[in-house]
C-alpha cells in the first residue's frame, strides 16, 4: 500500500512582528507612566466634570481621609528646597526643636499628619517608612487648630509667589471634616480652593455639554 | 520564539584545497528577553495610572455679620438645597413655610434626582425674569449676551449636613456646573432645617 507521505510542516512561526509591537506598547507605558508620589493613606476622590489641571509645584495640599484625620503636604516639584524652608520656618516660629538631618528629611517626607508634639519623632523616622507610621492627624477645631498654623507659615515662606490651595477628601468623609478644613483656610484669609477630583464626562444632554460642544466648534 | 535566522548561504561549491570554513550560526535564542520584554509590560500596566486627577475650583465668600454686607437673595429665584445621610436630599424653594408642606426630597439620581429639580427651578425662573437695571451690567459682563441675564435671580442655597460625605458636597456643586447655575452658595444648617430633617428621617 503506498503510504500518503504528509509534507512535514516547520512549526516556526515568525514572531518577529509581534515583539515589536509589544515592545512599542512598553516603550509606550514607561513614557506615559508618571508614578503617583507616595500618601499615608489612601484616598478615593469624588468624581467631577471639571477639566482643570492638577498643578504640582507652589501648592498647598490638605488631605483627610474617611476618618476625618488630616494631613498636610506643601507640593514642589520644582524645587525640592522649598520644602525645606517651610519646615525651617516652621521649626523657628513653634518652636519644634527639630535637627538638620530632620528638616532634611521632611523635603522627601509625603504628607504630615501629626501634631506639632509628634513631628519630631515623626521626622526621626526615615522618609520611605513613613506610610508604615501611625499618624493620627494634624489636630483641628472650628477655628483651624494646628493646621491653621501649617498654612500660616507656609504662605509666609513662600512670600508672594502665586499658590494655590489644593483640598483632597475622600469620598466617605463627613461634610464637617471638610468645613473645619475650609475653616483653617479661611482663618488665614484664603477663601479660593480647588478639590482634587477625578475626572467624568459631562452628562450628555446636559447644559455644560451643550457649552463644551459649542466653545469646541467656536474654537476652530 | 523570535529569532533571527540567517537565510541558507549556499552557493560555495566545494573543491579540493577549499577550506571549508566552520559555519557558525546566527541563530539568535530571543525568549529570555521577550519574557523580560512582557514582564515590564504588565508591570507598567499595573502601575500606570491612567486618569490624571483634576481640579474643581471653589470659592468661598468671606464670613461676615454685617447685614448690609450680606447678599440678598430674591425669594422667588431661590432654592436651598440640603444634603443628609445616605445620599438623601431634601430641597425647598423660596422661603422654608411653616407647616413645611414645600420641604421635599429627593436624590442624586441622573434623571429623576437633583439635577431634575434645578432643571425646572432654572426654567421658571427664566420665564419670571423681568428686565431690570442690573441687567445692563450682566450683559457687559457677558460680551453683551442677552440671554445671560435671564436667570440672574437664581440661587442656590446648599446646605451639606453633618452626617453628608464629602462625595455628596462635592456632586452638589458638580451639580451647578452641569447645570449651568451661577449663582450658588454654601452654608450651614439652620435649626429649623436640622429638626425637619430628623423628624422626616424618624430619629
Amino acid at each position: 500500500m503506498p503510504s500518503v507521505k504528509i509534507p512535514k510542516k516547520s512549526t516556526f512561526v515568525d514572531m518577529t512582528p509581534f515583539v515589536d509591537v509589544a515592545f512599542l506598547i512598553l516603550t509606550f507605558f514607561i513614557m506615559a507612566t508618571k508614578f503617583k508620589p507616595e500618601e499615608p493613606v489612601e484616598i478615593v476622590t469624588p468624581n467631577s466634570v471639571s477639566t482643570k489641571e492638577l498643578p504640582d509645584s507652589d501648592a498647598l495640599q490638605v488631605t483627610f481621609d474617611s476618618t476625618g484625620r488630616v494631613f498636610f503636604s506643601v507640593l514642589s516639584e520644582k524645587d525640592p528646597n522649598v520644602k525645606y524652608n517651610v519646615i525651617k520656618h516652621m521649626n523657628e516660629t513653634r518652636n519644634l526643636g527639630l535637627t538638620e538631618a530632620e528638616m532634611q528629611n521632611f523635603k522627601r517626607a509625603p504628607a504630615i499628619g501629626v501634631p506639632f508634639s509628634g513631628l519630631k519623632s515623626l521626622l526621626a523616622v526615615p522618609a520611605e517608612e513613613h506610610k508604615n507610621y501611625k499618624q493620627p492627624g494634624i489636630p483641628l477645631d472650628t477655628l483651624g487648630g494646628e493646621l491653621f498654623f501649617w498654612i500660616r507659615d507656609a504662605v509666609g515662606t513662600f512670600s508672594g509667589k502665586q499658590l494655590k490651595y489644593l483640598i483632597k477628601g475622600d469620598n466617605e468623609a463627613k461634610y464637617p471634616a471638610f468645613k473645619q478644613v475650609l475653616n483653617a483656610f479661611k482663618k488665614n484669609e484664603i477663601f479660593k480652593f480647588q478639590m482634587i477630583t477625578a475626572l467624568e464626562d459631562a452628562p450628555p444632554g446636559s447644559e455644560l455639554e451643550i457649552i463644551r460642544k459649542r466653545e469646541k466648534s467656536g474654537g476652530h | 520564539m523570535a529569532s533571527i535566522e540567517e537565510g541558507g548561504g549556499g552557493g560555495h561549491k566545494k573543491g579540493p584545497g577549499v577550506k571549508k570554513a566552520k559555519k557558525l550560526s546566527t541563530h539568535l535564542d530571543m525568549t529570555p528577553m521577550v519574557d523580560l520584554g512582557f514582564l515590564l509590560i504588565t508591570f507598567f500596566i499595573f502601575t500606570t495610572t491612567m486618569s490624571s486627577p483634576t481640579t474643581m475650583e471653589l470659592y468661598m465668600p468671606k464670613d461676615t455679620d454685617k447685614d448690609d454686607e450680606q447678599n440678598k437673595a430674591k425669594e422667588s429665584g431661590a432654592l436651598t438645597v440640603m444634603l443628609s445621610k445616605n445620599n438623601q436630599i431634601y430641597y425647598y424653594e423660596g422661603q422654608l413655610k411653616e407647616d413645611a408642606s414645600n420641604f421635599l426630597s429627593t436624590n442624586f439620581n441622573p434623571a429623576t434626582g437633583i439635577r431634575k429639580v434645578l432643571i425646572d427651578k432654572k426654567k421658571s425662573v427664566i420665564e419670571a425674569h423681568q428686565h431690570d437695571a442690573g441687567c445692563e451690567k450682566i450683559w457687559a459682563k457677558n460680551n453683551g449676551d442677552k440671554k445671560s441675564c435671564l436667570d440672574k435671580d437664581l440661587v442656590v442655597v446648599i446646605k451639606p449636613g453633618e452626617l453628608a460625605t464629602y462625595k455628596n458636597t462635592v456632586d452638589i456643586l458638580d451639580e451647578m456646573t452641569i447645570t449651568n447655575i451661577k449663582r450658588y452658595a454654601m452654608v450651614d444648617l439652620f435649626e429649623a432645617e436640622k429638626t425637619l430633617i430628623d423628624k422626616t428621617e424618624g430619629n
